[in-house]
């Protein structure tokens, strides 16, 4: 999520206008939405993590991740919003639900959705957010997106932007990926192998009904 | 006011497609199943050759009892059903189906991946539906759509990103404008790779082991009744129209014609959408069901591999032709 908001605001840097016209005290149209959907976003986010309903919670987040959509979209970063639906929306939460459902979802409360840690995970939260806010807050201060203009997040500007300043971090990402997707499939041998040899043994009764498929 | 006006009526025309051709798509596949199979069909309804059959089946649903399981977790059950059918309302919006500003419902940008992204988000209401219902078999369905989910939504992005190279745009609208004929040979394979798997995201068969009706009962929707359930059906049709448009507008060439992109272009694009769906309901009447390892095999290792080869292709004639 964070690589997404640094694109979108790198792509909305690329065409933005002083601030000596514009003001705190009259708000336009769209930044009343901006400020409704992000209050919006921090809430289902809120909810995501102290709901004690584990599939509400990955519904919520679902919420909150289309709610960050709406937000780029307003900054005009049309193309970094569909990505965010696509990915986070479309591919990460519906794997959470897979592995939600594939172990245990149980219908209302799940009285083990809590953590001893809640208090560490709140200051990683509150400190990693208090980062983020402080370096966006001192890198834009008063720019502001002239929304007459051409758009400033459109996929060509987007791409050019990304391929040309941001190569470089662009390509290491995709070799950590690249270095990810490796790793999981050596692990994912490694235990089918383990599971060919103790499946070699005779374990018990474990092998009859259903798996009988094949 | 006259802006207002314009939208208004976009949305309306987009709204009507939306309603009429699921249905005559539905239509179309009782009667075309039927002869493939040696029947005639609905006869009765509505007089000729029972054209009303469809109409006649949603008063029906509209009569029925809404139940809701005791058991169910009642907001989700209930939220389900639109969630799996809007996105298909919104993706409909996207598409041209001619030249021009005015036979499109909204230009966007990025298109490909606007269509792609908000197809995606409709399967979280069959997640929604099989989760909520708390019925083991529901669950099961809701499991297999995942999964189904996980697996072809790859290639699906990949052919789509291979025709986007093409093009050298992301936009729906662009990429017809700079469609040339000898694009159907060079993009054939990433073409059937796309319409492959996007019958596979929309759980026909023969892909439709998430909702198997004759072992887990329609999956994910073996609780619900009436309006709801009719509901998931529209979406599923309204999905086979999305998805002949797409790959129309995609490989096809949309509204260009043997004799170039004027005059009727939108004929073409329903013209080639129609036989697509046709070839929907063929497939649907010919092959049976794929079972789930089989479902992930072919993904995993034919389609994937394909679509990549497609992109190859298209990256070294790309390169060659420039």
């Amino acid at each position: 999520m964070t690589s997404a908001a640094t694109l979108g605001h790198l792509a909305a840097d690329s065409t933005t206008a002083a601030a000596e016209s514009q003001g705190f005290l009259s708000p336009t149209g769209v930044e009343v939405a901006f400020l409704l959907v992000g209050l919006v976003t921090f809430g289902a986010a809120v909810v995501t993590v102290t709901t004690r309903q584990l599939v509400h919670a990955a519904l919520w987040l679902v919420v909150a991740l289309g709610g960050l959509a709406v937000e780029y979209l307003l900054l005009t970063a049309e193309f970094i919003a569909w990505v965010q639906v696509l990915i986070y929306v479309g591919a990460v939460v519906v794997l959470i639900l897979f592995g939600l459902m594939l172990t245990r979802a149980p219908i209302g409360r799940s009285p083990d959705a809590d953590s001893g840690n809640r208090w560490a995970a709140l200051t990683v939260a509150v400190a990693a957010a208090a980062a983020l806010v402080w370096v966006v807050v001192d890198a834009f201060r008063t720019t502001w997106i002239d929304l007459d203009g051409p758009a400033a997040g459109s996929t060509a500007v987007t791409g050019a932007s990304l391929f040309q300043n941001w190569v470089l971090p662009f390509e290491a990402l995709s070799v950590l990926l690249l270095a990810a997707l490796v790793g999981a499939i050596v692990l994912s041998r490694r235990a089918k192998a383990n599971h060919v040899t103790e499946a070699g043994r005779p374990t018990g009764p474990n092998g009859s009904g259903k798996d009988g498929v094949r | 006011m006259n802006d207002v006006l314009d939208v208004t009526l976009r949305l309306l025309i987009v709204f009507a497609v939306f309603l009429a051709f699921p249905l005559i798509v539905g239509q179309t596949e009782h009667k075309v199943m039927a002869h493939m199979q040696g029947r005639l069909g609905p006869m009765y309804a509505g007089g000729f050759h029972g054209w009303a059959q469809l109409v006649a089946d949603g008063v029906k649903f509209a009569q029925k009892e809404d139940v809701v399981p005791a058991d169910a977790d009642r907001r989700i059950f209930q939220l389900a059903p639109a969630v799996a059918l809007l996105p298909y309302l919104l993706v409909l919006l996207a598409i041209p189906i001619g030249p021009g500003e005015g036979a499109v419902g909204q230009v966007v940008d990025a298109g490909i991946f606007f269509v792609l992204a908000v197809m995606g988000v409709g399967v979280l209401g069959s997640l929604m539906a099989g989760w909520a219902s708390a019925n083991k078999f529901s669950l099961l369905g809701g499991l297999r759509t995942a999964a189904q989910l996980l697996a072809y939504e790859l290639p699906m992005l990949l052919t789509a990103a291979s025709v986007a190279m093409a093009a050298g745009t992301v936009s729906l609208v662009g990429i017809l404008d700079a469609f040339e004929w000898w694009w159907l040979p060079w993009q054939i394979v990433g073409a059937i790779v796309f319409f492959v798997a996007g019958l596979a995201e929309l759980q026909r068969p023969p892909f439709d082991m998430p909702v198997a009706d004759s072992e887990i009962i329609f999956g994910a929707y073996t609780e619900y009744t009436g309006l709801r359930f009719a509901l998931f059906l529209l979406a599923e049709y309204a999905g086979i129209v999305v998805l002949c448009g797409l790959t129309t507008v995609l490989f096809l060439g949309g509204w260009h014609g043997p004799r170039g992109a004027d005059g009727l272009g939108w004929v073409w694009t329903l013209l080639k959408t129609a036989v697509l769906a046709f070839v929907v309901i063929w497939l649907r009447v010919t092959y049976p069901r794929l079972r789930e390892d089989q479902l992930q095999r072919l993904s995993w290792t034919l389609l994937v591999p394909l679509s990549l080869a497609q992109i190859a292709l298209t990256g070294i004639v790309k390169v060659v032709i420039q």
